[in-house]
């Protein structure tokens, strides 16, 4: 497995896209740093992006790459090597590559501001590690979505129908849910709703670094505790661990059984 | 003229013969200050020696000054109230006064001052206490410098660090107030002045007006408290140069503003609250040069509110800047600095050239239904409130300013 995921991150590393990926990173990082001229402001207009940006990019990345290297993986699957190994070294290539140039592109302009000296540095780790997270369940659909469709245009239409729902159209499912029962207690539903969107998950785990004082305005013994103590932190965590564990789970389970 | 002076240097001189000190210690002839008080005449000066004072219901009933050195402790035993003043002109300095007893049928108070003129109370400390310095019918006095630190836990039974009740022209100043239930409590109370205290941690209010008119407090800090400041049926207060900050919590408010009218709000700044101002019934009131920073909403605005004016303040990272209730709108708003303003300004005058909404929608959304404040920074609710901006219909579309700068205001 090792040996294929050295490949195929090697192989990205030396493609155009993960370039184009990381200087669009790294041009975002300085032109936001050079605007804002303010360490904090800039970590919020950030999360802004990378909750947005990096599954969108993570999705068309993953299916795009699954389909390129499809001759690839036929020569490799009449070797001696066990399937599950393939494709999971194939995806945490990709995986891995997509994070490293997030990492990189944003790290580099905030390292040479001053993060090291700023008090946003927690603030802006937790941003990092959400949008690794991000990157790590997105692209793991998105393997999922291509194993499931042979035919291309399906699976890229999938793909992005799977982000433009999880990113847009389930909040906006969410909103209308809410309104509707605004006259029962919703406090666990809201907060339910939020754990099963990776999306809406790293969001309120950043807005809980963030916007406290405006989550705090809501009387809800559910809530307080949920965003007054670490306990909130934890639980976002786990969660996230989880939506990473079941699509890659369910790519051994598919890669078994397919007929290639 | 001349005569006058004579006069009043005649008078001087035949008190100054008249007034006598007398030393109170433990091993002096005079050990209690309450004996020490029976002993004393007319405009008499008491020193307090250093040393522990096993006192309560102490009565200064005649006009005297009481002068604590190095502050000696005045430990009232929990048995109740321990200096009760009822007469004109007394002074009270330098005294460390502990351990008031708690009542739930009456408000003891470490020390009380009680229809008298002219009273001065400065540089006390007051510790475990249940009323801190309480005035009730009195006028024309000065609390200076005063050191007041609770125990507060709950509302029910706990009391207030400085309470006025049916009092006139008092001076606060200086003072700082911690761990009770309102730092500073204002009751029928009207023409005081409140300067430069500090009022933080309280399980309250920091400051609390109530039926009390024409009243001024600037320079203050509240910090950490239930709630900032609460003005509440009050009339022409005057609020200058207050810092409101980190009042955190679901009813936690930098200032609240209930049944207030003809008030003047300047200069103050709000920071890191749930709420900058909470408005309700509240009119003709002027809000200039504020700060309003990193808060959760601004100003919240409950309904009832009309002709009030908020011209030529900063409202800097805020979640919200405006919430409103309904759209009705009889308010003004002009030439603010608004951080999420996104028009610009061709003409380069320094005024934006598109007017600012500062009613989204979504904050409509969030006063109907609390819970989707979870949604806050979504997509989604970006889009909403874009196509809201285009062509309002749940906000009050008159809700504008229109005259938004383009640089955050210095004065």
């Amino acid at each position: 497995m090792l040996k294929i995921l050295k490949y195929s991150f090697f192989d990205l590393m030396r493609s155009r896209w993960s370039y184009v990926y990381f200087a669009f990173y790294l041009l975002l990082g300085v032109v936001l740093l050079f605007l804002n001229n303010d360490l904090s402001k800039a970590v919020i207009t950030l999360m802004n992006v990378i909750i947005v940006l990096v599954p969108l990019i993570g999705t068309i990345f993953g299916v795009m790459y699954y389909y390129n290297s499809q001759e690839f993986t036929e020569l490799l699957l009449a070797q001696p090597i066990k399937r599950s190994s393939i494709f999971l070294g194939q995806y945490l290539g990709v995986a891995l590559s997509l994070s490293m140039s997030l990492i990189l592109g944003l790290g580099i302009p905030f390292v040479f501001y001053g993060l090291f000296e700023s008090s946003a540095i927690w603030d802006f780790s937790l941003l990092l590690i959400t949008g690794t997270f991000l990157t790590l369940i997105f692209t793991a659909l998105a393997f999922n979505i291509a194993l499931s469709n042979e035919n291309k245009i399906k699976g890229f239409g999938y793909a992005i129908l799977l982000w433009l729902f999880l990113a847009v159209i389930y909040d906006g499912l969410f909103l209308m849910t809410l309104v509707l029962f605004e006259d029962y207690p919703l406090d666990k539903l809201s907060l339910i709703g939020t754990m099963l969107n990776p999306i809406d998950l790293s969001r309120t785990l950043i807005l809980l670094k963030l916007d406290i004082s405006a989550l705090l305005g809501y009387t809800g013994a559910v809530f307080k505790q949920f965003f007054g103590t670490s306990f909130g932190l934890v639980v976002s965590f786990f969660m996230l661990t989880v939506w990473v564990a079941l699509p890659v789970l369910r790519i051994v389970f598919k890669s078994k059984r397919k007929d290639f | 003229m001349k005569n006058q002076i004579l006069f009043f240097i005649t008078i001087f001189m035949a008190w100054s013969s008249i007034a006598q000190t007398i030393t109170v210690c433990k091993t002096c002839a005079v050990s209690t200050i309450q004996s020490a008080i029976t002993q004393a005449k007319d405009f008499d000066t008491i020193f307090v020696k250093k040393g522990t004072y096993k006192e309560h219901n102490i009565v200064v009933d005649k006009p005297l000054t009481i002068i604590g050195e190095k502050y000696p402790v005045i430990d009232g035993e929990l048995k109740g109230e321990i200096i009760t003043i009822i007469s004109d002109n007394v002074t009270v300095d330098g005294l460390f006064i502990i351990n008031v007893g708690t009542s739930y049928t009456e408000d003891y108070a470490a020390i009380r001052v009680k229809n008298s003129k002219n009273f001065v109370i400065q540089n006390l400390v007051l510790e475990k206490l249940f009323f801190g310095i309480y005035i009730e019918k009195s006028r024309d006095g000065k609390v200076y410098h005063n050191k007041i630190i609770g125990d507060a836990v709950e509302e029910y039974n706990s009391g207030n660090g400085i309470q006025l009740w049916y009092s006139k022209n008092v001076e606060i100043e200086h003072n700082f107030v911690q761990h009770v239930r309102d730092g500073i409590y204002l009751e029928f109370s009207d023409d005081c002045l409140i300067k430069n205290n500090v009022s933080t941690l309280n399980v309250r209010y920091g400051l609390h007006f109530m039926f009390s008119n024409d009243d001024v407090y600037q320079d203050n800090l509240f910090e950490k408290n239930g709630a900032g400041v609460a003005v509440m049926f009050s009339k022409r207060i005057k609020m200058y140069s207050n810092i409101f900050k980190e009042n955190w919590g679901t009813a936690s408010y930098g200032m609240l503003l209930k049944e207030i009218n003809d008030a003047e709000i300047i200069g103050n700044t709000f920071e890191d609250n749930t709420i900058g101002i909470n408005i309700e019934g509240s009119n003709r009131i002027t809000y200039k040069h504020n700060d309003f920073k990193n808060n959760g909403w601004a100003i919240k605005v409950k309904g009832a509110c009309y002709t009030n004016t908020f011209t030529e303040n900063n409202f800097l990272y805020n979640s919200f800047d405006i919430a409103y209730n309904s759209n009705v709108n009889d308010n003004i708003f002009d030439k603010n600095y608004w951080s999420n303003y996104t028009g610009y300004d061709l003409d380069k005058n320094g005024v934006g050239d598109v007017p600012y909404r500062p009613v989204k929608l979504f904050s409509y959304i969030v006063n109907r239904t609390p819970e989707t404040i979870i949604l806050l920074r979504s997509m989604f609710i970006d889009i909403i409130d874009f196509s809201e901006k285009v062509s309002p219909v749940f906000t009050p579309d008159n809700l504008l300013d229109n005259n938004p700068l383009i640089k955050r205001i210095t004065w």
